[in-house]
């Protein structure tokens, strides 16, 4: 079966693209997909250090792209999951040293041979984003719910709807239900009703998160984690599982769901 | 049938109407006969009654941007790539616009007559300017821009930014189901932010008879 090729994006900066995609790109790996992530942030890599493969890189996506490596030899292999690969960007270059059409022919040699190929898009709307959802067949949108990061997240769907990128789907990252029980914070229904398009995620706020990533190690991997839960779900979801979804119609069931499901893995 | 001449911030290239991806393939050969000197240019792009879709100007952006030019606007006689171009963020006009595009419409025309018609919502980014009336049937969100000549009606929740008689006409109106915008303009008058209520109404915005930009439920109670 050919790769889904899906891009991982959101227009503002900080909340979460890189975290998310290291996060599904394990899940799915751990549960038996054969899965390869793209950093798509030229110049300002970041993938290679939360996945924990920086101190490996040779090559990188310029040096493929260029013509000075096979594409195999800058795919670099996670020390855990045998089934996880990265091609790191490059650090020392910058977004336009590829363009969308590279970005298709180098994506067009990796569909046979996976069954996820995850872009992680660098923030905003210009060549980088551009590069990032030229192979996409279909692209994640990641938010915070918080206006700027929704305002944001509204313009890059109606640039995927005028590139006609298909229907995005959503992840709503970092979500404290206390905040939005006091209505300090939007409310995944506030952020919904504004955005109008499929939920496929909400991810709450959770410290192991931080933690994980400076120790190069995704929480999608440690069964405690909340976070970890919400990633592996997404990854579920992708593969066309239904998972159920946690309660957003009366807020005071939203933890106890979550650890319903936790407890249930 | 590809002419270009340079403006003070760009160059401009016209063509015609006969097939675009002929015109497109001829204009990218130009580029590649003489690549220093469309090097970094910004180009303005003449494509006179051409209907384009979003596909035709991606392709060609992307082809020019991997030359090294960024194509900043798309003139059009059709209303559709005008669309498209707004879609794309590109302007639709330059700075001297074209002789025959000084159709305008006095204040006494707008009591009825061209309307533009949206069937989907606007998001964040979209701009759209008209001379005349403007219907949406959807969304405006935060971030979008809605600039008529004429009356504006939102069949939805309006909470972007809408100038409605934005040539000076002081009977304009602004129609919601619900007006919970970041800022309405009719003429010359800019309102206050007004709040979101908690059961929203359809209201209707104009200048009442103290000159004041104001809102009033629709039907009045």
């Amino acid at each position: 079966m050919p790769a889904q090729v899906i891009t991982i994006t959101s227009g503002k900066g900080g909340v979460g693209k890189t975290t998310a995609v290291a996060n599904l790109a394990v899940a799915l790996a751990s549960d038996g997909s054969k899965v390869v992530c793209i950093d798509g942030d030229i110049g300002l890599r970041n993938l290679d250090v939360i996945l924990g493969l920086e101190n490996r890189i040779v090559y990188d996506i310029v040096d493929v792209i260029e013509g000075r490596c096979r594409l195999k030899q800058a795919m670099i292999r996670d020390k855990k999951l045998p089934d996880l690969y990265l091609i790191p960007a490059a650090q020392t270059r910058d977004k336009n040293a590829i363009s969308p059409s590279d970005m298709n022919r180098l994506i067009k040699d990796l569909r046979a041979d996976f069954d996820f190929v995850l872009i992680d898009s660098p923030a905003g709307i210009e060549r980088g984003f551009r590069n990032a959802i030229a192979a996409a067949d279909r692209v994640i949108v990641v938010t915070n719910p918080e206006i700027s990061a929704v305002r944001d997240a509204d313009r890059v769907i109606g640039i995927l709807e005028a590139e006609e990128k298909g229907p995005a789907a959503l992840i709503i990252n970092r979500l404290n239900q206390t905040l939005v029980k006091n209505h300090d914070m939007l409310s995944p229904e506030d952020v919904l009703d504004l955005l109008a398009i499929e939920l496929i995620g909400i991810v709450p706020e959770d410290e192991n998160v931080i933690i994980g990533s400076n120790r190069g190690a995704p929480v999608a991997a440690d069964p405690k984690s909340r976070a970890g839960q919400a990633f592996r779900n997404i990854a579920k979801r992708l593969k066309g599982e239904t998972v159920p979804f946690l309660s957003m119609d009366h807020q005071g069931g939203f933890w106890e769901r979550i650890q319903r499901l936790t407890g249930r893995k | 049938m590809i002419q270009i001449k340079g403006l003070r911030d760009g160059l401009l290239v016209s063509i015609d109407d006969a097939s675009w991806e002929l015109q497109r393939s001829a204009l990218i050969a130009q580029v590649d006969a003489e690549p220093s000197f469309f090097q970094g240019a910004r180009l303005a792009l003449d494509v006179a009654s051409q209907v384009l879709h979003v596909n035709d100007l991606v392709d060609l952006r992307d082809q020019l941007s991997e030359r090294g030019i960024s194509l900043w606007a798309v003139i059009s006689e059709s209303p559709t790539t005008e669309h498209t171009a707004q879609l794309l963020g590109l302007a639709t006009r330059i700075s001297k616009p074209r002789p025959e595009e000084s159709r305008q419409f006095s204040v006494d025309d707008l009591g009825e007559g061209t309307a533009l018609f949206l069937d989907r919502t606007l998001r964040s980014g979209t701009r759209i300017e008209f001379g005349g009336h403007v219907v949406v049937l959807g969304d405006v969100n935060p971030g979008a821009e809605i600039i008529a000549e004429g009356n504006v009606i939102i069949w939805g929740r309006l909470r972007g930014m809408v100038h409605a008689g934005a040539k000076g006409n002081r009977s304009a109106v602004i129609c919601a189901l619900d007006l919970s915008p970041t800022q309405l303009r009719i003429a010359d008058e800019v309102s206050a932010v007004l709040k979101p209520r908690e059961q929203p109404k359809p209201e209707r915005a104009r200048i009442n008879e103290n000159g004041k930009l104001q809102a009033e439920f629709w039907p009045a109670a």
